[in-house]
């Protein structure tokens, strides 16, 4: 493995600006270790070489230049690239190539960030584990037997298996934070309306967020940077100043922070070995000099419920727009079937098994009868969960716990099993709820198993800066930059 | 009320197939009712909660009336719009028949 692939971002566009490598260099070597391994870990969904090495060539040239510049990027397949396939994890939109780039990557290409490929995800995002992905699932790169989380864990398998140093995410329920704690990386999920959705298959709207995937809070911080900032073509993007998250991944100062732990998110259905790093990592952070005081959010405890039903509600609307009529797949047209039909085939042969689950679970949930019971409720809920959020804030500066209750589990176990699926997002969703930025940071390997645990950083919607802060602070503590380093050769 | 299975039956789910547009086989219908028992078992537990004089929230970041800047810009042509079409015509969507449908 050249030692190119090794660098954080922030290392790799300082030896390029240096003119210490060419940006050409480093595009190929990682083009070349996506072909010596992934084969094994399927990140990639489709490759693009002749246009990262294009783009890299401009920033040799000169013309793009920036604190990223000729860094490689694994592009989540949700975000679309204008003459790049772009399927979301779905065969109803295999073959299809949008006329158009996300704003995100209209941000990414100004700013000479080389985008490798597209990465695979769970179908239309709704999952854990990419096994809800129509093109077979990824594997981590720490047991290949293993999911590397989702549904982003094609981002996160590349960048924790050093394809690339960075990656984009989703994140609706943890899709970003869950695969990046799995993976022993970082990912965040900005403040809602903190990056743009403009370009962005749509989920669950009122609940998705881009953010970034790396191995450092630094780079991280970084990309969130390059991608972060008002959109007019997006009316719920913030129109705000962003705040100054690099500053925060640099500075790890953390004296006299206060940090709330919170309490519902521990005990049964937690692995001890998860909760063993976790407790280590907060008393690493009191001894740095932080203030721990444990937290209640009473809510907590209903927000994977009510997430079930507003997103999957969403979910029932927006993939709606999956008609047969102007893009993507279309089956059964044979000049005497009507439109209703060939909608109806089309979704049938299109849509995956648990796409399907949920877009009937959002139709029930909006239905005439059960809106008041069900969406109605959870509306409700969510009211009470971001109540919860405010209250906490007014004690503490940012709310903590383990990323996700059990480290990365087998490829497999949970698949026929959705309500155990569902668990792995139990401690990320509150967040998606609440519209707050959300961030894992690694803090260490468990000992039950010498695989990954992630630790979860909650702020205030708008104070993303605290969970960089603080994030840093863990991984300069525990040297978990250097975490990776331990996964096994591939 | 938690775990417990809410009564959902085939043809609900045949029904909700029908209003989501998705042909969905026996075998599938027989599988999704059992399934959506248990899901919906679980997260009927948001009527635990204690709720009545609550507001729903509908949007994380509360944003009202917001509109981009009145000026005409460049769009896709119909050649962009229509290079991605499963059939086009004439410069148009091709699609099939819509009127005459028995519903």
């Amino acid at each position: 493995m050249s030692e190119l692939v090794r660098l954080s971002a922030a290392e790799t566009a300082a030896r390029i600006a240096a003119r210490d490598v060419s940006a050409v260099e480093v595009a190929q070597a990682h083009l070349d270790r996506v072909d010596a391994v992934d084969g094994k870990v399927h990140a990639f969904l489709h490759l693009d070489s002749a246009g990262a090495l294009a783009q890299a060539r401009r920033v040799d040239a000169g013309e793009l230049t920036g604190p990223l510049a000729g860094v490689p990027l694994a592009l989540k397949d949700v975000i679309v690239t204008k003459g790049l396939p772009t399927t979301a994890g779905s065969r109803i939109l295999e073959g299809w190539v949008p006329p158009y780039d996300a704003t995100i990557v209209e941000r990414m290409r100004a700013a000479g960030i080389v985008v490798l490929g597209k990465t695979n995800m769970d179908e239309f995002a709704m999952g854990s584990s990419t096994e809800h992905s129509a093109f077979g699932p990824s594997h981590n790169p720490w047991d290949l037997s293993r999911t590397p989380g989702g549904s982003g864990g094609g981002s996160s398998a590349a960048v924790a298996s050093f394809q690339a140093p960075l990656g984009i995410g989703t994140d609706t329920g943890g899709s970003i934070r869950q695969p990046a704690a799995v993976t022993g990386t970082v990912g965040a999920k900005p403040t809602y309306g903190g990056v743009s959705r403009y370009g962005l298959i749509a989920f669950s709207s009122s609940l998705d967020q881009a953010g970034p995937c790396a191995r450092t809070v630094l780079d991280a911080a970084l990309l969130h940077a390059v991608i972060a900032g008002h959109d007019p073509r997006d009316s719920t993007s913030i129109d705000a100043p962003v705040p100054d998250i690099v500053s925060a991944a640099r500075s790890a100062e953390i004296t006299g922070m206060r940090v709330g732990v919170v309490a519902q998110f521990k005990g049964e259905g937690y692995a001890p070995g998860v909760l063993a790093r976790f407790d280590e990592a907060v008393a690493t952070l009191e001894k740095l000099g932080a203030e721990i005081v444990e937290v209640s959010c009473p809510h907590f405890d209903y927000a994977l419920p009510a997430y079930y039903l507003i997103a999957p509600s969403e979910a029932s609307s927006n993939l709606a727009r999956y008609d047969a009529m102007r893009y993507g797949l279309r089956v059964g047209d044979d000049g005497v079937a009507g439109a209703e039909e060939v909608m109806a085939l089309t979704r049938e042969a299109g849509f995956g098994d648990e796409v399907k689950r949920r877009i009937i679970l959002g139709t029930y949930a909006l239905s005439a009868g059960y809106y008041d019971a069900y969406y109605g409720q959870a509306q409700k809920v969510r009211t009470l969960i971001a109540r919860d959020f405010s209250a906490a804030f007014e004690q503490v500066d940012v709310l903590v716990s383990p990323t996700t209750p059990t480290t990365a589990f087998t490829l497999g176990e949970r698949v026929d099993d959705p309500m155990a699926m569902y668990l792995a997002d139990l401690c990320t969703i509150p967040s998606n709820l609440y519209g707050g930025p959300a961030l894992s940071v690694p803090c260490g390997l468990s000992p039950d198993d010498g695989l990954p645990v992630g630790f979860q950083v909650m702020a205030p919607v708008q104070a993303d800066e605290r969970m960089y802060r603080l994030a840093a602070a863990v991984e300069v503590a525990l040297g978990t930059d250097r975490l990776l380093e331990q996964a096994p050769e591939l | 009320m938690s775990g417990a299975e809410a009564s959902i039956t085939r043809e609900d789910v045949a029904h909700l197939a029908r209003l989501a547009r998705i042909a969905m086989t026996d075998a599938e219908l027989d599988h999704l009712a059992e399934r959506l028992g248990v899901i919906l078992g679980a997260v009927a537990r948001v009527q635990e909660v204690a709720a009545d004089d609550i507001p729903p929230t509908s949007h994380a970041v509360p944003l009202t009336n917001i509109f981009r800047a009145d000026e005409p810009q460049p769009t896709l042509g119909s050649a962009a719009a229509l290079a991605a079409a499963p059939a086009a015509e004439d410069g148009r969507f091709r699609v099939p028949q819509i009127l005459g449908e028995p519903q």
